[in-house]
C-alpha cells in the first residue's frame, strides 16, 4: 500500500492526484495505481450489460429495432407493466408508511413484535409467495392478482426504511409543529411525512425495479411483463433480436426510474440540526383506534406471512416425509449454499477496491465508479444474464454455462449490498491507525492486514451475508446461466412447481425461507443503525 | 522535570526574569552541534496547493521543539514528512545524520520514530495490553511473560497500573488514551517522538495535566520530541525551541521567551498572545508613543514604527504622568481585562497616535470602574515593527 517501499528519489513522486483535487488533512496525494486499475476493471465489467443493450440495439439496425419495439405486443407489455406499477407502488407506500407509523409512533400494543412481523415477508421470495397463492386459488391471474402478490411481497422495501427514519426522527420537530397549532393529523401530514421523503422515494424505486425485474412470481400466475416476455422469447429463439429489443425497452424503463427517483429525492437532506442528545420519540395514544389498528396489521400479516407459510406447510404436510427424502433436495441445498458462498466471497472481494477508493480517496473518480455499479445493479437479472450469455458466447465460448460466469452475474447484480457495508466498515478503520502501526515498525502491507482488514472484517461479513441471501433466492439469472446439471433450491423449486408438483416443491420453499429468515433479521437490524447517516 | 514550566506562559511572561532562558543543551552547543533531526529546504504540494514552501529546521538531541501555527499552516504535513507517512517534493530530511528522505527513502516502519496522533489512534480491536505490545520487538521480548512484564513497565511509565491491560480503548478517558498511545509509541524505545496535537481533543484541565505527564516521561527518557500544536500557550510551556509556522513557512525559530517577547513580525506577535500595538516614533532605542518613551532592544528600523507591547507589561501605577480612562472591563476571577482609552493629543509627528483604546490585564477588579481615570506605567521593553 505504500507508494514507495523501495529507495526512490523524492522528486520523482509529484504531488497532486486524480482522485483528490483538494487534499484534505492527512490525505495521501494519490491512490496506488494498482488499486485504481482494479476498481476501474470492476466498473468496466459492470458496464457490460448496459453496453450489450446499446450494442444490440445498434447492431439490429434502427428500422428493425423500431419495427420490433413498436409492435402491439410491446404496447401490451408496457400497458401491463405500467398498470402493475401504478397499482402496486402506491399500495406498498401506503402499507409501508402506515405500518411504520403505527409501529414506531403510536402506543400500539406489542409494537416490538409487530416491527419484526411486518418486515418478515422479505424472507419469503416473491415466487414462493406466488406459488402459495396460485396453488391455493388456481384461478388467480391478471394484473389484480399480480398487484396482490407483488404488494404483499414488496411492501417491506418501503416499510423498513420508513420505520428506521421514523425511529430516529427528532420528536422536538413534531413538538414544534404542535406548538405552532397543528393537530396530530396535521403534524403527520405537514411535518412527519415530508421528512420521510427519502425513505419513501428510495423504497418506491426499489419496489418499481423489483416489479420490472421479477420473473417467477408473474410467470406463475401467467401475467405478462417485459421480463416474462423476454424469457419466453429467449426460450423459443435463444438469442433473437426480439428478446434483445424488449430488453432494451426494459433497460430504458429502469434508467428512467433511476432518473425520476433522483429528481424526487433532490438534494434534500433531513439531517438533524444542532447537537446534544436526542429525546426519545413520544408515542401517540391510540385510544379507541387500538382495536382497528391491531386488526389492520393482523390482516396484512395474515395475507403476507400467514397465507404463504400456511400453504407451504400444508403442501409439505400433504407430501409427508417422502418429499424430504430425495437426493435432489440435498444436492440443490448443497449447490445453493455453495453458490451463495462463492457469490458472497466474490462480491466482497470485488467491492473492496471500490469501497477503499471511496473511503480513502473520495473524489470524482471514486464517485463515478460507485455510480457505474449502482446503475448495473438496478438492471433486471434477465438483462444481465442475457448480456453475459451473448458476450461469453461471442468472446469466451468456454465460459458459457460455467459456475464462474454465474458467479460473475451474481457479483454484478448484488455488488452494492457488499459495497455499502464495506464502506461503512472501512470508515471505522481510519488511515491514522494504519500509520500508527507503521510508526510502530510494521511494514505497510502487514499494517494494512493487521489493522484495516481486521477492523473492516465484521462489516464485510455483514455485506457478504446479504449477498448470500440474494443469491440463494435468485431465480432468473440462475435459470439462464447455471451450468448443465447444477440445480439450486430456487431452480429446482421452479421446475417442480411449474409441473404443478406442489407437494414436491414445498420442501424447497421451506428451506429457502429458513435460510432467508436470519439474514432478513440482520438486514432489519442494520437498517435501524444506518438511517440518518 | 527541567522541561516543566508552570502555568500558561503569556500571563506569566512579564514576571519572568528579563534574561532569555536558553535550554541547557543549547547553551553549551559548540559549532559541530549534535543535531538529531535536520530538515533542509523541504517542500510539499497537494495538487495546486503548496503546503510547505521551503522548510529549514534543526532539532537538538534530547531537545523539545514545538511547531506552532494556525490550522492549515502545514505543520501536520511537516510532521508526517518526518514520520515517513509522506515523501517531500524537494529537500532532505536527516535523522541522526542519516538521510531518510531526499536522495534515499526510508519508509515509516524503518525510521524508529515514535508517533502519537491527535486522538491517540489506539487500535479499537485490541485491548490496552495488546495495543502497547503491538510494536514490541519480538526477538527481544520472547514469551508471554517477558511481553507482559514490559507492557506493565510501560504502563507504569505513563502512571497507569497493570489493571488497565485487559481494558478496551473505548472504556478509557481521553487523557488515558493519550497516555497509552504514548506508552505504545515508547515500547520501541524510539529516539525521537512526534506528537501531532495530542492534547487538543482533551478538555482544559485534563490537557494541562496530560501535557505535563507526557512531557515528564519524555524528558526522563531523554527522547528528542517534536510537538505540533495550534495552541500557543501549549507550545510556549512545553518546548525549549518554538518554531512558528505560517503559510507553509517557518517565520521564527527560537526559545519560548524570545519568540513571545521579541516576535519577528506583527502577525507572529498577535498569534502568540494578546498584543497592544501603538503608533510610535523611534529614535535610537527609544520609542515615543501615547504611553510615553518606551525602550526598544536592538531596533532594526527608525522613525515611524508600530510598537508592540504585551498587555501584562502595562501596569496600573499609583503615580505616573501617563493616564487613561476606563471604558469597560471583563471579570475573569483571578484577573480582569480592562479596556482603557488613552487621552487625545494635538497632532505631533514626533509623538504619533493619541486616543487609542488598549486592553490590559489587571488582578484587582475593584480598581476598574467605567469612567475611572488610571495612571499607567510600562514595564520592560517594546518591539518595533516597520509600518506596513
Amino acid at each position: 500500500m505504500d507508494p514507495a517501499p523501495a529507495p526512490a528519489p523524492a522528486a520523482s513522486r509529484p504531488g497532486g492526484g486524480l482522485a483528490a483535487p483538494r487534499a484534505a488533512r492527512g490525505t495521501r496525494s494519490r491512490p496506488p495505481l494498482g488499486l485504481i486499475a482494479a476498481a476501474c476493471l470492476v466498473a468496466a465489467a459492470s458496464l457490460v450489460p448496459l453496453g450489450f443493450v446499446v450494442a444490440m440495439t445498434v447492431a439490429t439496425g434502427w428500422e428493425t429495432a423500431f419495427a420490433l419495439i413498436l409492435r402491439p405486443r410491446t404496447g401490451e407489455l408496457l400497458g401491463n407493466t405500467l398498470a402493475l406499477m401504478a397499482l402496486t407502488v402506491p399500495l406498498c407506500v401506503l402499507l409501508g408508511v402506515g405500518g411504520a407509523w403505527l409501529v414506531e409512533r403510536t402506543a400500539l400494543r406489542g409494537h416490538r413484535l409487530w416491527a419484526v412481523v411486518l418486515a418478515a415477508p422479505l424472507a419469503i421470495p416473491a415466487f414462493v409467495n406466488s406459488y402459495a397463492w396460485v396453488s391455493a386459488v388456481p384461478s388467480l391471474e391478471g394484473v389484480l392478482s399480480g398487484t396482490l402478490i407483488a404488494t404483499l411481497s414488496y411492501y417491506p422495501l418501503v416499510y423498513i426504511p420508513a420505520a428506521a427514519t421514523l425511529a430516529r426522527l427528532d420528536p422536538a420537530i413534531e413538538q414544534s409543529g404542535a406548538s405552532l397549532g397543528l393537530g396530530p393529523w396535521a403534524v403527520f401530514l405537514r411535518v412527519v411525512l415530508p421528512q420521510l421523503r427519502i425513505a419513501i422515494s428510495g423504497g418506491a424505486l426499489l419496489v418499481a425495479l423489483h416489479l420490472l425485474a421479477e420473473y417467477g412470481a408473474f410467470a406463475m400466475i401467467r401475467f405478462d411483463t417485459f421480463t416474462t416476455a423476454i424469457m419466453e422469447q429467449y426460450r423459443s429463439t435463444f438469442n433473437g433480436a426480439a428478446a434483445n429489443m424488449l430488453a432494451s425497452v426494459l433497460v430504458a424503463a429502469c434508467l428512467a426510474l433511476l432518473l425520476v427517483e433522483a429528481r424526487v429525492r433532490g438534494s434534500a437532506r433531513y439531517a438533524r440540526l444542532g447537537s446534544g442528545a436526542q429525546a426519545v420519540p413520544t408515542r401517540l395514544a391510540l385510544g379507541t383506534w387500538q382495536a382497528p389498528a391491531q386488526a389492520a396489521l393482523g390482516v396484512v400479516a395474515a395475507l403476507a406471512v400467514g397465507v404463504p407459510l400456511g400453504i407451504v406447510g400444508r403442501w409439505a404436510a400433504a407430501g409427508g416425509p417422502g418429499v424430504w427424502q430425495t437426493a435432489e433436495l440435498g444436492r440443490a441445498l448443497g449447490s445453493s449454499l455453495g453458490l451463495g458462498l462463492l457469490g458472497a466471497l466474490a462480491a466482497t472481494a470485488v467491492a473492496f477496491p471500490i469501497a477503499f477508493l471511496a473511503v480513502r480517496y473520495a473524489g470524482r473518480l471514486s464517485h463515478g465508479l460507485e455510480l457505474a455499479n449502482y446503475v448495473t445493479s438496478a438492471l433486471p437479472g434477465i438483462v444481465v444474464a442475457l448480456a453475459l450469455v451473448t458476450v461469453s458466447l461471442r468472446s469466451v465460448p468456454g465460459a458459457y454455462q460455467t459456475t464462474g460466469l454465474l458467479v460473475a452475474a451474481y457479483v454484478l447484480l448484488f455488488l452494492p449490498r457488499a459495497l455499502v457495508n464495506l464502506r461503512a466498515g472501512l470508515s471505522q478503520a481510519p488511515k491514522e491507525l494504519e500509520e500508527a502501526a507503521q510508526a510502530l515498525g510494521t511494514p505497510p502491507l502487514l499494517a494494512f492486514t493487521r489493522v484495516t482488514l481486521r477492523l473492516s472484517a465484521p462489516a464485510a461479513a455483514g455485506g457478504a451475508a446479504l449477498v448470500f441471501l440474494a443469491v440463494v433466492n435468485e431465480l432468473t439469472a440462475t435459470l439462464l446461466l447455471s451450468p448443465i446439471g447444477t440445480k439450486t433450491l430456487a431452480t429446482e423449486f421452479w421446475s417442480l412447481s411449474s409441473e404443478i408438483d406442489y407437494r414436491g416443491a414445498a420442501p424447497y420453499a421451506i428451506l429457502m425461507i429458513a435460510l432467508s429468515a436470519p439474514m432478513t433479521y440482520l438486514l432489519f437490524q442494520q437498517s435501524k443503525k444506518a438511517a440518518g447517516q | 522535570m527541567t522541561e516543566q514550566k508552570q502555568g500558561p506562559a503569556p500571563a506569566a511572561g512579564a514576571a519572568r526574569p528579563p534574561e532569555p532562558r536558553i535550554a541547557p543543551a543549547a547553551a553549551q552547543a559548540p559549532e559541530d552541534t549534535d543535531w538529531h533531526l535536520e530538515i533542509e529546504g523541504v517542500t510539499k504540494a497537494f495538487g495546486a496547493l503548496q503546503v510547505l514552501a521551503g522548510i529549514d529546521l534543526t532539532v537538538l538531541r534530547a531537545g523539545t521543539t514545538a511547531i506552532v501555527g494556525p490550522s492549515g499552516s502545514g505543520k501536520t504535513t511537516l510532521l508526517r514528512l518526518i514520520a515517513g507517512f509522506e515523501a517531500p517534493d524537494a529537500g532532505r530530511i536527516l535523522l541522526d545524520g542519516r538521510e531518510v528522505a531526499g536522495g534515499t527513502w526510508v519508509p515509516a516502519h524503518r525510521r524508529n520514530v515514535g508517533y502519537v496522533a491527535q486522538d491517540g489512534a489506539l487500535f479499537p480491536h485490541l485491548s490496552v495490553g495488546q495495543n502497547v505490545a503491538f510494536g514490541l520487538d519480538g526477538a527481544r521480548y520472547r514469551g508471554r511473560r517477558a511481553v507482559a512484564a514490559r507492557v506493565e513497565e510501560l504502563l507504569h511509565m505513563v502512571a497507569l497500573d497493570g489493571s488497565y491491560v485487559r481494558r478496551r480503548p473505548h472504556e478509557l478517558s481521553g487523557g488515558q488514551q493519550q497516555r497509552i498511545a504514548l506508552a505504545r509509541a515508547m515500547a520501541r524505545e524510539p529516539e525521537i517522538m512526534l506528537l501531532d496535537e495530542p492534547f487538543s481533543a482533551l478538555d482544559a484541565g485534563l490537557r494541562v495535566a496530560t501535557r505535563r505527564a507526557i512531557g515528564r516521561v519524555l524528558a526522563h527518557a531523554g527522547v528528542t520530541t517534536v510537538l505540533v500544536t495550534h495552541d500557543q500557550a501549549e507550545a510556549l510551556s512545553f518546548a525549549d525551541q518554538v518554531a512558528v509556522m505560517r503559510g507553509g513557512r517557518l517565520v521564527q525559530i527560537g526559545n519560548p521567551f524570545v519568540v513571545y517577547t521579541r516576535p519577528a513580525d506583527r502577525a507572529t506577535a498577535e498569534f502568540l498572545g494578546d498584543a497592544v500595538i501603538l503608533d510610535a516614533w523611534l529614535e535610537g532605542s527609544l520609542a515615543m508613543c501615547s504611553l510615553g518613551a518606551i525602550p526598544v532592544r536592538r531596533p532594526t528600523v527608525q522613525g515611524r514604527v508600530q510598537l508592540m507591547l504585551r498587555p501584562e507589561q502595562i501596569r496600573i501605577a499609583s503615580d505616573s504622568p501617563i493616564h487613561g480612562t476606563v471604558l469597560d472591563w471583563d471579570y475573569f476571577g483571578p484577573e480582569s481585562s480592562v479596556r482603557i482609552k488613552l487621552p487625545e493629543r494635538p497632532a505631533d509627528p514626533r509623538i504619533p497616535g493619541g486616543g487609542e483604546v488598549i486592553t490590559i490585564r489587571h488582578w484587582n477588579a475593584a480598581m476598574a470602574r467605567a469612567g475611572m481615570d488610571l495612571a499607567l506605567k510600562v514595564i520592560g521593553e517594546g518591539v518595533a515593527f516597520p509600518v506596513v
